[in-house]
């Protein structure tokens, strides 16, 4: 049996899938939140990795820089401002709700996997910006011709973010 | 081509990692993480679809999905803080009550 290169998609894909799943699950199983945000970090790599094979470079970009640059630091900072990494505040944690917890999450995977089994995937006619090879001048079109007014609304709920976030970290009210 | 198929059994695993991370942990952070692979999970679908589909609409929907994300990040941070120094912790099953 002679089996096929695989091609450089595949190795991306592979790659990147395998890393965004095991580093994912190191979120939920290392004791130590700053691990826990790092490997996060790393899911979020993996993740823009994935968007980068599907045609994406813009969004993968923007996962890099927002997610695992701009979030990804308000979340240390915060972990490291209550100073939760150390000994005298591990998270107490009882076996029963653990199993239930990861029982519960097996029983949705096999759910959705029983969808994705019998799915069928039609392919749409095809939008010819999304042939462009420039795919973030193509992005930055439709955000500013179709998708102006929520672009728009966007910027408001960032000042809103912005100030309830400022009055509710606030010493005294 | 990777078919469309395997990019839905990946984010499928993650949104369920997220899952389960937000039934077992108990610190308040982490949850807030797994909230964020579950988010991470539905962009992958979005962008998924919008290769399927050959449309850019999907990957418009993720930098609004983005866009909430790093709004929801900024707010939920800042309650963590102001519950912690209200309670000296972010357990939260000491933390089950809506008024301090």
């Amino acid at each position: 049996m002679h089996l096929a290169a695989p091609t450089f998609a595949q190795v991306l894909f592979w790659a990147c899938a395998v890393t965004a799943v095991v580093m994912g699950a190191l979120v939920v199983v290392l004791p130590n939140p700053v691990s826990s945000a790092l490997a996060l970090v790393m899911t979020l790599c993996a993740v823009a990795g994935l968007f980068l094979s599907l045609g994406a470079q813009f969004i993968a970009m923007v996962q890099v820089i927002v997610y695992a640059g701009a979030i990804m630091v308000l979340f240390l900072f915060v972990i490291m401002l209550l100073q939760l990494s150390g000994q005298g505040r591990r998270e107490r944690t009882l076996l029963g709700p653990r199993l239930l917890g990861a029982v519960l999450g097996v029983a949705l995977l096999a759910q959705l996997g029983a969808a994705l089994a019998t799915a069928t995937y039609p392919s749409g006619p095809g939008d010819p910006a999304f042939f462009s090879p420039n795919n973030t001048l193509e992005v930055g079109r439709a955000l500013y011709a179709r998708y102006l007014l929520p672009f728009e609304v966007t910027s408001v709920l960032l000042l809103v973010a912005l100030v309830g976030a400022v009055v509710l970290a606030k010493r005294k009210f | 081509m990777v078919p469309i198929s395997h990019y839905l059994w990946v984010s499928a695993a993650l949104f369920c990692l997220g899952v389960t991370g937000v039934l077992v942990r108990r610190n308040a952070i982490v949850i807030f993480m797994c909230i964020e692979l579950m988010m991470n999970a539905a962009n992958l679908a979005f962008v998924a679809f919008a290769r399927q589909l050959r449309s850019l609409d999907g990957q418009v929907v993720v930098f609004f999905v983005m866009t909430v994300a790093a709004a929801e990040v900024a707010v939920g941070l800042a309650i963590i803080i102001s519950i912690f120094r209200h309670h000296e912790s972010v357990d939260i099953d000491q933390v089950d009550l809506l008024r301090g």
